[in-house]
Formats: C-alpha cells, structure tokens, sequence
C-alpha cells in the first residue's frame, strides 16, 4: 500500500531546508512508519531534489515523524529558480511511498 | 483559573480580510494578531522606504485596520502585528491617522524599533548560515539586516497601555507570547511557561493553517466550508493549559490532525525550536479532541533563550528569467521536450549568459523533477517552462524571449507563451550577539 493510506503528512520550508512531517492516522501504524520510513529511503525517494543530508525526529506522543532535508530548495526560497520554491507539494510526493503492512523486522 | 482568548487574524501579507472581523466580532477575544511578515518580505519593505521615506510598512495595513479597528476599540480587543515592516513608526502613525479619520479619539499606537540591525552588520563579518560567506563579502549588494526580536518590547507596549502594538521584525510566536506575559504576568526566566506559551504562538501563527487550510485530501481528510474558513483561536490559562478553537460557525475544522500538521510546520529538532525569548521542547507535547472544534494542546516546555538573535538579511542576487508555452493533444509530450530541446540549444547558440538554468515540463516534472515522476502517465498537455538566473535584466530578457519564439520557430501547436523578468532580492540568516540589537518603544495617540 501506499503511505498516504496510513498517514498524512505537511511540508515547512525555511531558507533551503525542508521538513516534511508524516503522521500516523491510527497509533497502531506508527510502528510501521518507524520501521519503514527511514531517512535512507526519504533520501533515495527524493533523489534529484534533496543534495544534502536527511535527519529523522521521532515523535511517539503524537505518532509522528518529522524529516528535516538540507539543501532541498534550489539554495532557498528566495534564490530557487524552481516553479515550487517552498517545496510545499513534497509532502504529496512523500506520500507515494509503497509501505508494506507488516514490520519487516517481524 | 484566569483565561484569555487570542485570536489569529492573518498568517502572511496577503491573507484573506475578513475572517479577522468574524474573530472581534463573534470570537469573545481580548488580542487579535496579525503575522504578515514573510523572510524576504522586510528587504522587499526596506527597498520600498528607500524609495519613499513614509512607506515600507505593509501595504494591506489600511484596509485591514479599517476593517477590524472599529470593533477591537469598541470591545476593548488590541491587536497586535509585524505590519509596520521596514517602517513601523510610519505604520503606527497612519493606523492613529485611520483611527482619527473613523473617529476614535483616544486609540493609542506603539511602534517597535530597533528590529533594524544593518548597521550592526555591516560593522561585523559575522558568517551566513545558509552558504559559505561573510556579511562583508555581499558588499554594496546588502539591503537590510533585522533582528527576530522577542516578546519583550512587546510586553512593555502593551504594558503601557497601548491599544494597537505594531512591529517590524520579530519571532511570529513572539507576537503570541506578548499577550500571554502581558495578561498573566509570566517571568521571562521561566522557561517551561515560555516554551508553552511559544507553542500556542507556533500553532496560532500561520492562521487557517490550523483550522484545515493546507490540509484538505479528498476523501482522505475532507474540510467543510474552506471557502468560509474561520481563522483560529487560543484559548489559554494562566498555568500554560492551551485549547485551540475557532469562531462558532465558521469554514474548516480544527482536529487533532490540523493540529500535529502545524505542529511540526516548519520545526526542525522538535526538542530544540530555537525563539528570541526561549529554547522551545515540543518533543514531548500532547493533542487530543476535547470537542467538535476543541484541541487541547498540553506538554511544550523549553529551556534557556539562546545568546544570539537570527537576523535575515536581504540582498540583491541578480535577475531571473523566464518563458512559458503549452502542448497539448496525442504526443503533447513528445513536442513539449523536443521544444524544451530547441530552447537548450539556442540558448547555447546565442550565448545567453545565464548562472543557472532550470527545464520543466509543468504536468509532468516540474515539481519533483524526473526521479520521483518517472512513471507517471502521459498527460494530456504540458507546459514547458525554462527560467535562468543572470547578472543583468537584458540576459534575462533573453531567455523568454527564446521560448517566446517557439511560437513559430518551435514545434507544432504551441499556444499561450508567456514570458517574464523579475530582479530578486534573496535572505540569508546570520546570528548576532543579543545586546547589539535595541529594541524600544515609541508611542503614538490618535488624540486631536
């Protein structure tokens, strides 16, 4: 399944850093995004946009993943020559994501 | 327990009017804020005021204190903003002049200064955050420096007594703090209260972004009434407790999902959100539905406020170019990269000098490039589209000028060329020690 079944998902933007939140709908799946969307694949997902590194912040209480992704913007909001300078419609391709519904580690 | 209401009235320059006035008018509010200061928005305001000394502040100020004024004075609500931009003295002067003119007679106006560090900068080499460089190596290129100053002045504006607070730069949940310290009297040294308080401005200050704007998904997450979306409310105590609400009939929902979208928003490490007046920690909050458009938001602490300010500074980085034209029908695509092909290669051929260059094809790759696209199907029609970065507008003229002439030089069929040339004012950041940065307080009355 795709990840957009499990979870939502919002992008920030500040100078050319980009964060992409993924939230579980249901408590039950955030095992899955912490066993499945990790900031490797984030990576490889966005090859060709993202040049720099990408950092994954867990947070339980609210069943959420928070990707931060430097060097995402084309040198920043303000410098990009791209037609989407915030990258505000990555979270729609993050979202595109094929997740598997077990725990591969099971 | 003591509570207070504060309403979130825009959260960017151009936001929609009128849900501000739905907020003073049914939304039982004591403070209506106002965040409409974007990162490049205080360059593109400092150009404005060297153009004309009484300007620079933002250009929708009149229209929306016209239209929120008359209700906050007669409920007693005051308003907060960042409107005054490059200039908010000369903000705060034409909202008294409005206020004369609608006829409130007493309506007091404090300006906060001193958010304009470039002299400062210009005197440091501190480095810039975002590339390798020094605020001295930008040169004559440098337009402004300002500081994201905190809650303090504003404290000490509303503190005496000022109706309307307006600011130039300052932390967009700074704006939401002041009210809180100004209501409940939190020490700046307490670092738990702050950070809360600093959560209740993070989720306030982007306005319907809490409330179901930028969150709708058909059939995923659907949001009734975005036409009419009703901007947010937070409804805090005196021991930090938070509710998020909004206007009893108004568009949009607020759900514990709107809540953890504009929780992370732009957040980096969620336990270190770094503000003028604290370290914030969101690591740990909680959200849960408590009612139908009723959040309650628990758990933001934080820790010492950092010892340097984030100061944007805007420059002049050159002239962009750019031309558009579509494809459409069977092998819409096909034409769409032989044109995107053609441009390449005159480019080339006519020695365009361009820094940059940029190829898209809009429907198929222009937002996440042809990785993530690859298997998208084909699409009915394309929209090619080439932009460049130059040293100077008639380079950039150029380049839309070459896909201009795709029209009759190009492939078959395409329609609805466009072109365009802007000269761009970009922002770095740079943090500056905190005592170089002065903030102060200037008032104005309204009084004949």
């Amino acid at each position: 399944m795709k990840l957009r079944e499990i979870a939502h998902s919002r992008t920030g933007d500040k100078g050319n850093i980009s964060n992409i939140s993924v939230i579980a709908y249901d408590a039950k799946h955030y095992p899955l995004l912490l066993d499945q969307v990790t900031s490797a694949r984030v990576k490889a997902h966005f090859a060709g946009v993202v040049e720099g590194e990408v950092v994954r912040y867990e947070l339980p209480k609210i069943s959420a993943l928070n990707f931060v992704m430097d060097r995402a913007l084309g040198g920043g909001v303000t410098h990009s020559l791209a037609l989407d300078a915030h990258g505000k419609s990555l979270s729609s391709a993050l979202l595109d994501l094929e997740i598997e519904s077990v725990l591969s580690r099971l | 327990m003591r509570t207070i209401r504060i309403g979130s009235g825009a959260g960017y320059s151009g936001d929609r009017i009128e849900p501000a006035v739905e907020l003073a008018e049914k939304g039982d509010i004591q403070y209506l804020v106002f965040e409409c200061l974007g990162e490049r928005t205080v360059a593109l305001a400092q150009q404005a005021r060297l153009r004309n000394p009484e300007g620079g502040y933002d250009p929708l100020l009149e229209e929306r204190m016209r239209a929120v004024l008359p209700l906050c004075a007669a409920k007693g609500i005051k308003i907060v903003t960042n409107m005054g931009a490059a200039n908010p003295l000369a903000a705060a002067c034409k909202t008294a002049a409005i206020a004369r003119a609608i006829g409130l007679s007493s309506l007091k106006v404090a300006a906060v200064v001193g958010d304009d560090v470039l002299d400062a900068c210009k005197q440091s080499d501190l480095p810039i955050m975002e590339f390798d460089g020094t605020i001295s190596q930008l040169g004559n290129r440098l337009i402004s420096a300002n500081a994201y100053l905190g809650a303090e002045p504003i404290v000490k504006a509303l503190g005496g007594g000022a109706d309307v607070v307006i600011t130039g730069r300052a932390s967009d949940p700074a704006l939401f703090l002041a009210p809180i310290i100004d209501a409940f009297g939190w020490p700046m040294d307490d670092w738990s209260r702050l950070g809360q308080g600093t959560l209740a401005g993070h989720l306030l200050e982007c306005a319907g972004q809490v409330t179901g704007g930028y969150f709708a998904d058909p059939s995923y997450k659907d949001v009734p009434d975005l036409a009419r979306l009703g901007f947010p409310i937070g409804e805090i105590g005196e021991d930090g407790s938070l509710i998020i609400t909004k206007a009893e009939g108004s568009g949009g929902a607020v759900t514990a999902q709107t809540c953890k979208e504009q929780l992370l928003y732009e957040v980096h490490d969620p336990a270190r959100y770094l503000q003028p007046d604290v370290i914030a920690d969101f690591s740990a909050v909680r959200i849960e539905e408590i009612g139908r458009d009723r959040v309650r938001v628990s758990g933001g602490r934080g820790g010492a406020r950092p010892e340097t300010l984030k100061v944007s500074v805007g420059y002049v980085d050159g002239f962009i170019g750019e031309g558009q034209i579509s494809y459409a029908g069977p092998g819409a695509l096909a034409r769409g990269r032989l044109a995107l092909e053609i441009v390449r290669e005159r480019l080339k051929l006519t020695g365009v000098a361009a820094n940059e260059l940029r190829f898209d094809l809009i429907g198929v790759d222009s937002l996440h490039g042809s990785h993530v696209s690859a298997y998208a199907n084909e699409p009915y029609e394309v929209r090619l589209r080439v932009a460049g970065r130059t040293e100077n507008l008639r380079e950039a003229v150029r380049i839309g000028n070459e896909v201009e002439t795709l029209y009759t030089n190009g492939p078959a069929g395409g329609g609805g060329a466009f072109k365009a040339v802007r000269d761009v004012v970009a922002v770095a950041s740079v943090l500056l020690p905190r005592e170089l940065a002065k903030p102060r307080v200037q008032f104005v009355e309204s009084v004949r």
